[in-house]
């Protein structure tokens, strides 16, 4: 009779949690633009939603009214570019690694699609990464409000990654 | 567009078209929000600048400005370029924006959008932008985009 394998006893679901959530804050919480715009971000296991809860000064166009298309294009960025800094410090920080500091992503361009104009009400959005190398990466990004399934802008954004411990320029 | 209506004479048109353009611009709350405003306008070309805000940053440890609010300012500006087309009217949305980030803003420079709507459609206006910090040799960023046109007649 073999003995079985000694596995490590799982970590409480508590300090999982914890490592993880205040990670993401580390990541928002620097961010000046973020806190301006009011951005937030739920967390599901390794799955973000970002969320723009409505407030007043988001709107561009007061007749109908509708979020403002730079409200928009801005919310959808900094969904895409914490998506990609949390997939890419994820394995890091699950494996108990102390994640190097690294700086976010810089966008090289970004594509806004406009489906329907954005209701003064919460909006949330999703990104996936759709391919992250070295030096390079390419982000695509939903957003909705009422249903999920009816999207109100959605882009495409390709973005330069940190070289592995660069801190400044 | 033969069935067009002759554009008025330059002179009757401008000045008032600047000013609706620039109360129209006044009266966004996000533009507001960015303390955008209008300096410079033609027949189908805009131009806003946006103050430096520390509120706007998007990197901490260097100051610039985040993309996004760069993005604000060239959509805006867009959509008055369009307002300001002789052959569109005083209303549209934006279908679609690309940009290009060519370098961050200097940290403490006021950015400049510069918006030319260089074609319009019965429904369609295509438009191009270009976003410059103090040294005008070098863009910021370059934007180009379709919007809506909405007829005054309908």
């Amino acid at each position: 009779m073999s003995v079985p394998p000694k596995r490590a006893r799982p970590e409480p679901v508590q300090v999982v949690k914890q490592r993880r959530d205040a990670m993401l804050q580390s990541l928002v919480q620097g961010v000046p633009y973020i806190q301006f715009l009011g951005i937030q971000f739920e967390r599901h296991g390794d799955e973000l939603t970002a969320v723009l809860p409505y407030a007043d000064k988001l709107i561009g166009n007061p007749m109908i009214p509708a979020l403002h298309g730079g409200v928009t294009a801005a919310f959808l960025e900094v969904a895409a570019i914490i998506e990609l800094s949390w997939t890419g410090i994820w394995e890091d920080m699950e494996a108990g690694a102390e994640p190097v500091p690294r700086r976010l992503p810089k966008t090289i361009d970004f594509n806004v699609d406009y489906l329907r104009s954005g209701l003064p009400r919460d909006a949330y959005a999703r990104a996936r990464v759709n391919r992250s190398g070295r030096r390079y990466a390419s982000v695509h990004v939903e957003a909705w409000q009422d249903n999920r399934s009816r999207l109100f802008a959605q882009a495409t954004g390709h973005f330069l990654m940190p070289l592995r411990g660069e801190k400044g320029e | 567009m033969p069935d067009a209506p002759a554009p008025p004479p330059d002179q009757t048109i401008k000045d008032p078209r600047k000013k609706i353009a620039a109360q129209f611009i006044a009266m966004i709350p996000h533009a507001g929000a960015l303390s955008m405003s209008l300096t410079d306008v033609g027949d189908g070309e805009a131009v806003i600048t946006m103050p430096y805000d520390a509120r706007l940053v998007g990197d901490p440890e260097t100051g610039v400005i985040h993309g996004g609010a760069v993005s604000a300012l060239m959509d805006t500006c867009c959509g008055a370029a369009v307002m300001l087309h002789p052959a569109a009217g005083m209303g549209t949305a934006t279908i679609d924006l690309r940009i290009d980030y060519m370098r961050p803003a200097t940290p403490g420079q006021k950015i400049t959008a510069r918006a030319t709507c260089y074609h319009v459609t019965r429904s369609v206006a295509f438009v191009r932008a270009v976003a410059l910090d103090d040294d005008t040799d070098r863009p910021v960023a370059c934007a180009t985009g379709a919007f809506t046109v909405e007829r005054s007649g309908k």
